[in-house]
């Protein structure tokens, strides 16, 4: 596409000069200049005489052998896991700085960050991991693992040969990571039911190998390696891109009356940032038996080419149904465009002046399928027809992972809609793909909206107060997998509820391990449907008034996310009440407290 | 005065649960705090070891285990709850409370266990207390129905020779009460009782039979009263056998170290049958029991739990070695024990009368599992029952159910409601079938490897029809399946028995006495259902053949040179 004022920031003079040299570079040339333009952006003092870029290499190293060491245990009976405690005591014996972890307490994203990695686990039933290796060993087995070169490992396997599959597991593992291009550190060793010899066996070799990398104190120089200049393409909300669906799943158990998806989608290689507290844009397809059973009413050829843009670009009927228009949502206006094509009264009927509730009340849970049954005879081309509709919107989505914990990636927490209205079943056009539709493998059309009004403090200290009930949790995740990742310091405090505590308490175990570790200070739940009085957050905040008001005292920061009708109004409420009666304060000062607090950024919300 | 109870020193560094005993002030640990904690439906492992003293522990869904861990979910938390009834005696009000709380907190289901007790399962930790509120309301409790401690006591509840089962039980339950546990920690945390100030409490004022430690291991006793064996009294830590003469009870002979568990892959593990080693009067029983606990209390491993059970006590020093401590604790000596005769170990199903006038009825239950099946109203049945009977229900030791002195007025009506519900005793069932038993297993126990309560059905539709060709519908064979080495079906007392290995694979054994008086001997390890009944048909042909008059299928097996004879839990592994 050759360059034009009108879509560059170019003047009338630079555009002719660029497209007289962009067409006859190669692309070698252009990959250099792009990393010329863009490094002598980053880095003024490193344009040399001669306009040539000086790109920074890295300074040379001289790395010495880690002393670190992962041990991570797969254990069912407990066998592998002491043997990684005696192991761990071992190691520390000889200095080595040692972290010990069952394999569904570590993140297997921080696999990247190891030097050193021993894995001890057993083998169960028919050649099957332990429960707690299962995390792990789907990750390490799946597609999204990460290449490992600068990995040294060794497998401890345990087993019982009286099995068909002995050691499978251990096994497995083994030859995953050299196929990820880890380097073996000592031989794999199986061990059957009487375990102890061939585990101190292995024991010495590994601590050999490990003392005779630090003995040789092995200098190696790492060669500055040629910087690959990306493609600096920009994906923005109207340019969105492609993003492949790494993992999608269904948050609530069994029995539940809801359905929350995680999705985990794959941003690599589309420069996409974000912070925490940004939203995801997603473009949705609508539903295809919705567009079939559309077309089908109107009699409509459903390979018929439609305008679908003011450019003229041309699809055929079905696929613009799918893609570019919205179909699920009916508006005032769109019913007075659609008035002109039908003979039908009832709908200019419904357009007086007089109807309006009437007119509200129909437009309420209705969609196009339901306009036009309800107003036919219709008398109009498809071509007319399509363009009056409106182009479909994207869904935001608060983002609910932390690109320094998921790098490459971001996560998603969305509620499925699914409803019954006026006779048939209605579902949320977004979350209705999410759940049903979009496949691990298929791709959505994404783009990052940021939200400056959602931040986290600068300073990692500050006290975090977070409430976010149902999917509104999301963006806590990623706050909190940031802090994480920081080290930050500062106190949390997570509100969090839904209808049941066995099915609902999304992302349950990812709060117990951030509260084991330190991360989350503090958490209280709310189950609305598990007791016979129905309790929600703002309930365990007045439990809490003295503590809250004391943090909120301390400088602690508040954010609000979720149901903005009820849940945000509650709090809000609630948050006066509080401050009313442990600060003593007046109604209008407590309300000025909270205005005061919004001024400050203390008290952020992203409702919806 | 304080008394500490101080055990000789051992061996080896005591064990975990050592630890957790002995840092839980007498079973209370961080319990209090930890069921009330919100973010997890469970508890930690180590207020777990504890909770089992109380009756009671935390299991999860296994179908939903991996499920749910890729849902970001914790496992499907839930209490099994255990009540004590011992001798497996109940009134019909105790029924319907245990029917209660069952469909209450539990999953609408209740198993009656292989030792005469009652079993709840899926009961939600925010619900434990109202549970144990409500079973406490109907004059029952969990306390001691697990744990490092003796267990619910086991009784035959013989429904023909009712004044001598009167006399029995009674023994029984003074055995059950005298040793329960001391410790007011089942009231505070359960009943809302008073907290004891701490400084005061002593070993001897708390618990002056156990001490702070409690037992290295479980502690189970059975009284059996020949010549039935249905309380398998050779699998018992102490078996006691009622000694009748001339129709009237006068003592017991003392049997010890028995015991079902083992590990697979550790040969120094065995199942083992007690040993007779005397008599007493009745009035000494509750003495013997009492030495014969501290002696297990003073000597029983606590460095490895897996050792820990009284036969390794006593096979490590030999049974002379237990006599001389046991007589020299009483200060007196055991008789020497007297003749006993024991003819079956299985139960007499349908009508029978007592010798007092009442009827019995029993009632086969499949694995012991009381609950609603769309062509099968037990559970219903059994309330409707209870609602109008004024005796009592008596659980037996195979896991099946006794309507227990029925007088002869109300009989008509009980009978009535047996039809109405279509509760069965049995008797369209092959024999094998009424002789079989099941342990829990998949989906709630975490020792499962196998499947055996929600498989062993089938496994049995399966061999019917081979036992229909081979023309022994009606031959009683012993048969048992536990989805895991710990034995809690009595495996190793099976003419046929399965211990599971992983999910469809069992280990075979065969060869046990028909009365529960030999183990039996591994047959085929790690075999699916293809070939255990492919190997079982010839057997079963051949048996029905071969058999000489009266021979049982396990002694069968041994004749005819399929399995050796095990004489000793210690040639179990030969």
């Amino acid at each position: 596409m050759a360059l034009q004022v009108i879509n560059s920031p170019f003047n009338q003079e630079q555009v002719e000069l660029l497209n007289q040299l962009l067409p006859i570079l190669t692309e070698t040339q252009q990959i250099w200049l792009g990393g010329y333009l863009s490094a002598s952006q980053s880095t003024t003092h490193s344009v040399a005489s001669g306009g040539v870029a000086v790109l920074e290499a890295p300074a040379t190293q001289l790395e010495v052998s880690s002393k670190e060491v992962t041990i991570l245990y797969g254990s069912q009976t407990g066998n592998g896991q002491a043997l990684a405690e005696k192991l761990t005591k071992n190691l520390r014996a000889e200095e080595y700085l040692v972290s010990l972890s069952s394999m569904n307490e570590f993140k297997p994203n921080a696999l990247k960050k190891i030097d050193n990695l021993l894995l001890i686990v057993s083998t169960h039933g028919e050649g099957d991991p332990p429960d707690n290796a299962l995390p792990f060993y789907e990750f390490l087995t799946s597609k999204r693992a990460p290449k490992l070169e600068n990995l040294q490992f060794s497998v401890l396997s345990l087993g019982d040969s009286s099995y068909e599959f002995f050691c499978q597991t251990g096994k497995q593992f083994d030859d995953r990571l050299l196929e990820l291009g880890a380097k073996q550190l000592s031989l794999r060793v199986d061990c059957d039911l009487d375990y102890d010899e061939s585990a101190a066996e292995w024991f010495t070799n590994v601590l050999a190998k490990l003392n005779e990398q630090q003995g040789s104190s092995s200098i190696t120089v790492q060669q500055p390696g040629n910087k690959v200049i990306e493609e600096q393409l920009e994906y923005s909300r109207t340019n969105p891109f492609k993003a492949e669906i790494l993992e999608n799943l269904n948050l609530n158990g069994r029995g539940s009356n809801k359905e929350t998806r995680h999705l985990e989608l794959s941003l690599e290689g589309s420069n996409l940032e974000f912070e925490p507290g940004d939203s995801l844009g997603i473009y949705p397809e609508n539903n295809t038996e919705l567009v079939d059973a559309l077309i089908a009413e109107m009699s409509w050829n459903p390979s018929e080419a439609v305008k679908v843009n003011k450019q003229g670009e041309l699809k055929p009927l079905r696929e613009a149904l799918i893609s570019n228009f919205e179909i699920t949502v009916l508006t005032k206006p769109l019913l007075q465009k659609a008035a002109q094509f039908t003979a039908n009264n009832e709908l200019k009927a419904l357009l007086e002046p007089e109807s309006e509730q009437e007119c509200r009340n129909y437009l309420y849970g209705r969609d196009l399928l339901d306009l036009v049954r309800d107003f036919a005879p219709w008398e109009v081309s498809v071509s007319d027809f399509v363009a009056i509709l409106r182009k479909i919107p994207a869904r935001l989505y608060s983002i609910a992972s932390s690109s320094k914990a998921n790098p490459d990636e971001v996560h998603l927490t969305i509620g499925t809609v699914r409803y019954e209205a006026h006779g048939r079943d209605r579902v949320g056009v977004c979350s209705d793909e999410c759940a049903v539709r979009a496949q691990p493998g298929d791709y959505l059309p994404v783009y990052v909206q940021r939200n400056s009004n959602f931040k986290l403090p600068a300073d990692p200290n500050t006290p975090l107060i977070m409430i976010g009930p149902g999917t509104g949790i999301a963006p806590f995740r990623s706050f909190l997998e940031e802090r994480e990742e920081i080290g930050a310091e500062g106190k949390t405090w997570l509100f969090f509820g839904d209808q049941h505590f066995v099915t609902d308490f999304l992302y349950q175990v990812e709060w117990q391990q951030w509260l084991k570790e330190g991360v989350l200070t503090r958490m209280d739940v709310a189950f609305s449907r598990d007791t016979k009085d129905k309790v929600y957050v703002q309930h365990r905040m007045i439990e809490n008034s003295q503590a809250i008001f004391k943090w909120l005292e301390e400088g602690a920061v508040l954010y609000v996310c979720g149901d903005e009708k009820h849940m945000a109004a509650d709090v809000h409420a609630t948050l006066e009440k509080i401050l009313e009666e442990e600060g003593e304060m007046s109604s209008k000062e407590a309300s000025d407290y909270l205005a005061d607090m919004q001024q400050q950024k203390r008290y952020q919300r992203d409702v919806y | 005065m304080m008394k500490k109870i101080i055990l000789p020193p051992q061996p080896g560094t005591p064990s975990d649960v050592e630890r957790i005993k002995s840092e839980s002030n007498y079973l209370r640990g961080s319990l209090k705090e930890t069921l009330e904690y919100p973010i997890s439906s469970g508890i930690p492992d180590d207020d777990n070891r504890l909770m089992k003293h109380h009756g009671s522990y935390l299991q999860d869904d296994r179908d939903l285990r991996n499920e749910r861990q890729r849902q970001k979910l914790e496992p499907a938390y839930q209490f099994m709850v255990r009540v004590r009834a011992p001798g497996g005696v109940a009134t019909s009000a105790q029924w319907l409370a245990m029917d209660g709380v069952a469909n209450k907190f539990g999953n609408g289901t209740l198993k009656l266990t292989t030792r005469q007790a009652f079993q709840m399962h899926g009961i939600l930790k925010w619900n434990m207390k109202e549970n144990v509120q409500e079973i406490n309301a109907a004059l029952m409790d969990t306390l001691a129905a697990c744990g490092d401690v003796n267990r619910n006591v086991m009784c035959n509840p013989n429904p023909y020779q009712s004044e001598i089962h009167a006399e029995v039980y009674g023994w029984a339950q003074k055995l059950s009460d005298y040793l329960s546990p001391r410790t007011n920690a089942y009231h505070e945390i359960w009943l809302d009782g008073e907290k004891v100030v701490d400084s005061q409490e002593t070993d001897e004022e708390t618990e002056p039979l156990y001490g702070a430690l409690y037992l290295p291991r479980k502690f189970k006793i059975g009284v059996a009263v020949p010549p039935n064996n249905d309380v398998d009294v050779f699998s018992q830590d102490l078996g006691l056998i009622a000694i009748l003469e001339e129709g009237k009870l006068v003592g017991f002979n003392i049997a010890v170290g028995g015991g079902m568990g083992m590990t697979h892959g550790d040969t120094k593990t065995y199942p083992q049958l007690a040993r007779v080693i005397g008599f007493c009067t009745p009035d000494q029983i509750v003495e013997v029991a009492e030495k014969i606990i501290t002696i297990q209390r003073d000597y029983g491993n606590r460095s490895v739990r897996k050792y820990a059970r009284f036969k390794y006590t006593i096979d490590a020093r030999g049974l002379d070695w237990i006599v001389k401590e046991l007589n020299e604790r009483l200060g007196w000596e055991l008789e020497i024990e007297r003749d006993y005769h024991f003819e079956h170990n299985g139960d007499r199903y349908g009508w029978v009368e007592g010798s007092d006038g009442n009827w019995h009825f029993t009632l086969f239950i499949q694995n012991g599992r009381v609950q609603d099946l769309d062509d099968y109203p037990l559970m219903t049945g059994l309330r409707e029952i209870a609602k109008i009977h004024t005796g009592d229900f008596r659980l037996s030791p195979n896991q099946n159910l006794i309507i227990s002195n029925v007088s002869s007025q109300n009989k008509q009506k009980i009978v009535e409601l047996i039809e109405q519900h279509g509760l069965t005793d049995g008797q369209h069932h092959s024999a094998l079938r009424r002789s079989s038993m099941a342990c829990v297993a998949f989906p709630t126990c975490g020792l499962a490897m196998a499947e055996a309560e929600r498989y062993l059905p089938s496994l049995l539709d399966k061999m019917e029809l081979i036992l229909d060709e081979a023309g022994l519908r009606e031959k009683e064979i012993i048969i048992r399946i536990s989805g895991c080495p710990n034995g809690c079906s009595r495996p190793s007392l099976g003419e046929i028995a399965f211990i599971g290995k992983a999910p469809g694979k069992y280990n075979m054994y065969l060869g046990a006495g028909f009365v529960g008086d030999r183990l039996n001997k591994l047959y085929r390890e790690n075999i699916g259902e293809e070939e255990i009944l492919a190997l079982l048909k010839p057997l079963f042909f051949q048996y029905a053949k071969e058999r000489q008059e009266g021979e049982h299928f396990g002694d069968f097996v041994i004749r005819a040179g399929h399995v050796k004879a095990v004489q000793s839990g210690l040639d179990f592994h030969d």
